[in-house]
């Protein structure tokens, strides 16, 4: 059996490196993708806990939080393709109209 | 040195490895593959721990649905390599260590928490698809059906943002 | 070598799946080969011409020439394509559609063989069919990094429509399982064959009543009907095949594709219509089990009944073949299946084996058969024709084909 605290350690390794990508990458579509990698890790964070304490109460919300991240990425990614159809790139720091 | 522990190392291996290769490709759609690789090596250690509806719906989902629709975006937006950035250069020197150290904190503080959560001895139940099917049509009925109408509201504005000009 | 057998007897579970892996992996790639050499044959036939008949006996070998071909063929790589992409996209393909095979349960019987239990089919998991969907679910990419990759505009506008039409009907395709699922009560394939043996036959007789097409509380017919068509999309078929077909976009996404990389993608398409027909096979038409009822002993010699004079024939038709070749290879083929049918007829042990291999066996070769029919009669859709059909007919059809078998599952039980 593999410990839990070993699944932990991995889910808190990914949401970190989902961080470092949202925070030193400036493709657009990349942040969103890191946005998902975070999401993962979250979810192996609950599955990992469900398994834990044997209840099947963190599959059922790991369920809800891909429905969500789904909806969020059809969402997201139409709003990147209007960005783009205005802006003309995909470099996050041209999108600096609201900046002083 | 059981078998699980070798499979889990192995996946956790192949998880980061796609997560580092995500920071350090310089083309979105090869930053997208290693995604996929994360995502399928994820199911795998979903697979593991006995959840094999979860790993099965995370396949077909994120893997098979929400990363064709980002490969989908950027072949459409022809997205190219990265740009070179403006920024300077004491950000990123001292910004990769404490991003670094951050990640460290949370592993650490996760593993100094290990006798607090002790892994079951022995999985769930012999049916676990029909448990989690009872569980989330009979105590998790009300957020079922609000994350149907999400969904709804998500194609509307899907729809809504990507038409074209004309047919608003 | 007692260190050997001692390693051997330790591992044997592992030394068995590996075995199994290996010889379905033969037996699956020239069951691809034989299937072009079906269809060329079949769609000639069709179009009153010969097809292959030259390169040996009744064209048998030019599979063989054509995997000749193959290799031998220049293999260019086109000018700034994204090398890596390229080269992944068609091994993508490939291993997915030959992944899948995995989980098919090819009989219920296993074999005995030095105190172990073989079964037949390399697993069963119990998720057996959202695995397969998980698999084609990833088969998307393939041919969309294929199409992307090759830095031309044929391919990408072939691979974006057809990438887009595999996404489109994979809905309906998933939609269309779920009634029979819910008849089983499992994914497990195996258990899916089980619950049609025991099921509640049509009009109360057994044998192909209890079938799930037409069994139970609400025969599955329409939901074979969407499951039938939608997987023909999700194969990119015969009339689906918009996005690879010469009149329109040249070759689609394999346009920029040669030699052995193109044969990947050939026999990961090939591969894939094997999948659907043992699918179809196994949750719409009983699997392995026989459409006469069990109470029907003399059915058990169809086996030797078919193959006995079929073998008899093809030592008849070899011995006055035109060529020398065909006189010395088609009569040891033919002795070679009048063996078969013999052994069938003598041994009942062996009989008794076989039947469910054979059954299934002959629904996938009438599966394929059908397939290959279409190819041959059937004229294509258009584009907007396709898309409005997977998502404004077939997807309704089948989200009312699982209403209505819930409706009748907890009216009547399963």
């Amino acid at each position: 059996m593999v410990p839990t605290h070993y699944y932990l350690i991995l889910s808190a390794i990914l949401f970190g490196l989902g961080v470092i990508a949202f925070v030193f990458k400036r493709n657009i579509i990349t942040i969103f993708m890191s946005i998902e990698l975070m999401l993962n890790a979250v979810n192996l964070a609950f599955v990992a806990f469900s398994q834990a304490l044997n209840k099947l109460d963190g599959q059922v919300f790991v369920l809800f939080v891909i429905v969500v991240a789904a909806a969020e990425a059809a969402v997201g990614l139409g709003i990147i393709i209007m960005i783009v159809r205005n802006r003309q790139t995909l470099n996050v720091e041209s999108v600096n109209l609201l900046k002083l | 040195m059981n078998v699980p522990l070798i499979v889990f190392f192995v996946l956790a291996a192949m998880c980061i490895i796609g997560a580092v290769s995500l920071i350090l490709q310089r083309h979105p759609i090869h930053s997208a593959l290693s995604l996929i690789v994360v995502m399928i090596a994820l199911a795998g250690l979903y697979l593991l721990m006995g959840a094999e509806f979860v790993a099965a719906v995370q396949i077909i989902v994120y893997g098979g649905a929400i990363m064709v629709l980002f490969v989908f975006v950027i072949m459409l937006l022809n997205a190219g390599l990265e740009e070179r950035t403006n920024v300077s250069k004491l950000a990123g020197i001292a910004g990769v260590p404490l991003a670094v150290a951050l990640t460290g904190f949370l592993a650490a503080a996760v593993a100094r928490s290990q006798d607090t959560v002790q892994a079951a001895t022995q999985t769930g139940a012999t049916a676990p698809t029909k448990a989690l099917a009872n569980l989330l049509f009979q105590d998790f009925v009300y957020p079922f059906e609000l994350t149907s109408f999400l969904i709804l509201v998500a194609i509307l504005g899907a729809i809504v943002l990507a038409a074209p000009r004309g047919e608003r | 070598m007692d260190f050997l057998t001692q390693q051997a007897a330790q591992h044997a579970d592992i030394l068995i799946s590996l075995a199994k892996i290996l010889i379905l992996l033969f037996v699956v790639l020239t069951v691809n080969a034989y299937l072009t050499w079906f269809e060329r044959k079949v769609v000639a036939h069709i179009q009153s011409r010969w097809g292959p008949h030259r390169v040996g006996p009744h064209g048998l070998l030019q599979p063989l020439a054509d995997g000749l071909k193959f290799l031998f063929k220049e293999d260019p790589t086109p000018a700034g394509a994204d090398k890596f992409v390229y080269y992944l996209a068609p091994l993508l393909a490939l291993a997915l559609a030959l992944t899948s095979i995995a989980v098919i349960p090819f009989g219920p019987n296993p074999l005995h063989f030095k105190g172990h239990d073989i079964y037949l089919g390399i697993t069963d998991l119990n998720i057996g069919v959202l695995a397969l969907f998980a698999i084609t679910a990833l088969g998307v990419y393939g041919v969309a990094l294929a199409g992307w990759s090759s830095n031309s505009k044929y391919p990408l506008l072939g691979g974006l429509r057809s990438s887009a039409q595999m996404v489109s009907y994979e809905l309906a395709l998933t939609m269309s399982v779920v009634g029979v699922l819910l008849m089983a009560g499992s994914f497990s394939l195996r258990e899916i064959i089980d619950g049609q043996s025991s099921a509640h036959g049509l009009f109360g007789l057994g044998g192909i009543f209890r079938w799930n097409i037409f069994a139970g509380p609400f025969p599955q017919i329409l939901g074979f009907l969407c499951f039938f068509v939608a997987a023909v999309a999700e194969t990119n078929r015969v009339p689906f095949d918009l996005p690879e077909a010469e009149s329109e976009l040249v070759a689609g996404f394999h346009t920029e594709y040669a030699s052995f990389k193109f044969a990947m993608f050939f026999i990961a398409e090939y591969t894939s219509m094997i999948t659907v027909s043992c699918l179809c096979s196994i949750l719409f038409f009983g699997g392995w089990l026989s459409p006469f009822p069990a109470s029907w002993t003399f059915a058990t010699y169809l086996p030797s009944v078919i193959l006995l004079p079929f073998g008899l024939w093809v030592i008849w038709d070899g011995l006055r073949y035109e060529t020398i070749f065909g006189k010395l290879i088609l009569p040891v083929v033919g002795v070679v299946i009048t063996a078969l049918g013999a052994a069938f007829l003598l041994f009942p042990a062996v009989n008794e084996f076989i039947q469910g291999p054979f059954w299934l066996l002959s629904k996938i070769f009438f599966f394929l058969f059908v397939y290959v029919w279409m190819r041959g009669t059937l004229p294509r859709f258009r584009y907007d024709q396709l898309m409005a059909f997977g998502w404004k007919l077939l997807l309704p059809v089948s989200l009312a084909n699982v209403v209505f078998t819930a409706a009748a599952i907890l009216r009547w039980g399963n």
